[in-house]
Parts: structure tokens; sequence; C-alpha cells
């Protein structure tokens, strides 16, 4: 399903490309979950609205980022900062072709949920065996 | 890693120093990260304002509490639902129960609490008490 191996198990700035605009890139965490009819990902992008996400998917390669919109309360100075904030950014390489027109996306409290229906073909045919 | 051993021969300590400076920025990283959620404050002379990332987390399974100067953030992040024989390909979002305790710089009332959950951040707005406002003492002329 994807080419990279890093296992991150929190919110973690991307390696590259740095941004030319300053600011840190970071990649979603992400869960993959394939069943019969397709798979089925969530990615983690808080801070991102519906209209800030861009899909696009090419030779394969499934790309997705969020434009964040940064959280600054009037009148306040950051004090403690456990996290960054940044907009997100990570590519899938996919191990067979979707339909970019089948796939579906959903935003919902800063996690991106993405249907993608396999491929009539690909999906697995039972043969029935007959007796003799 | 590389200590250097020639340099500094006058202080003894010195590569010490600089190993344990290696273990506090490095050795506890991994430790701090197991905290959820991860809060960002905010201070003002009027508010204080607490932030955190909960994506996914519906605001009724939020729980903000506050008594004196402890405000304590509890909630449960649900393990996404599949259907049956299903397989999971990559899974790095956590779920499960969370609680954190953060202490304000003052006892803050329940009224004067403000929260919002936008795209998944939480956002709590803190106004603080007028008796715990610093006083100006003005000096007088002798």
């Amino acid at each position: 399903m994807s080419n990279d191996i890093a296992h991150a198990t929190d919110k973690t700035p991307a390696q590259a490309p740095e941004p030319a605009a300053g600011g840190r890139i970071y990649r979603p965490l992400t869960d993959i979950v394939e069943h019969d009819a397709g798979v089925s990902m969530m990615l983690e992008m808080p801070g991102v609205g519906p209209e800030d996400v861009d899909i696009t998917l090419e030779n394969r390669v499934l790309t997705i980022r969020g434009r964040v919109a940064l959280t600054r309360p009037e009148e306040l100075q950051l004090t403690h900062a456990e996290y960054g904030e940044g907009d997100f950014e990570r590519a899938f390489a996919l191990s067979e072709d979707f339909d970019p027109d089948r796939i579906e996306a959903r935003m919902h409290d800063g996690v991106l949920t993405l249907t993608l229906p396999k491929a009539p073909e690909a999906q697995p045919k039972k043969i029935a065996v007959k007796g003799a | 890693m590389l200590y250097p051993t020639l340099t500094r021969r006058s202080d003894p300590f010195a590569l010490m120093r600089s190993m344990l400076r290696d273990l506090d920025s490095n050795f506890w990283a991994a430790a701090d990260r197991a905290v959820f959620p991860a809060v960002n404050i905010w201070q003002g002379a009027d508010a204080i304002a607490i932030t955190a990332e909960l994506p996914g987390i519906d605001a009724g399974d939020i729980e903000i509490s506050v008594k004196d100067d402890v405000l304590v953030l509890s909630g449960e992040r649900k393990a996404p639902q599949v259907s049956e024989g299903a397989r999971w390909q990559r899974r790095e979002r956590g779920f499960g129960r969370f609680s954190r305790a953060i202490r304000l710089p003052f006892a803050a009332s329940d009224d004067k609490i403000e929260a919002r959950m936008t795209n998944g951040v939480l956002r709590i707005v803190i106004a603080r008490p007028e008796e715990t406002k610093p006083r100006k003492i003005e000096i007088k002329a002798a």
C-alpha cells in the first residue's frame, strides 16, 4: 500500500522538502484498513477545515495536503508549547489502480477519511468448486 | 555523539556535563511524547488559554473540570469501527482513555471558562478573576 516504512506514533515533521514560506510541514498520523470492497484511510489533520484539503492521485501516488488554520488566541502570548502547528502533507504509493472518480473523502473533527473502492476486476472472485 | 577529550582539560567535569546535557535533550524526549494530549499554553494579563489537538474526538467525549487552580482535561479516543474481516495495514493513531491535569497560575471559577472545538483543535479560554490580578502599588514620594 505504501512505500514509506517510518513508524511514527506521534505527529512528526515531514523530512522533506522544506517549505519556502517558513514554518513546518507535518505528516499526518494515518490508519489504513483494507477490506474486500476497498481501502479506507483515516488521517489526523487537526486544525484543517474541509475546504482546505487537497487530494491528488497521479501515477498511483496519492498525495494529501492540508492547510492548517493557526490557533492564535488574541492578546495572549505563547508561554508553553508541546506541539507545533503547520500544514500537513503525506504521499502514499498505491499498490493497485483505484478509480480517482470513485474516491470518497470526508473531513470531520480534524480527521480525513478516504474510501478507495477497488476496481471491479480487482475484487477477489470466488470460484465455486463443483462436485464430480 | 562525539565527546572531545582534549579540549577544556582544565574542567574535569566538562565531559560529564556534556553527556548529561545529551541525556536530557534526547533521552526524555520519548517519554514526553507519551503524554496525551499535547497542550500549548497562552498567557495574557486578563486570561489564559490552553489549546490541544484532539482530532477525531467528539466534543461530547471530552470532559473539562476545574477545581481551584487545577484544570483536568480527560476523555476517550474511540478506536475506529471496522467491518468484519478487515485487515489493518497501518495503525499509527492512538486510542483509549486519556486524562491530563494542568496547573493554572490562578484559581479559576467555572463561569469564567469557555471551551470551543474547531476542526479537532480544542481551545479553552480561562478568564482571570479580578481578585487574583496583580495589584499595582504606587510609590509615594517622601
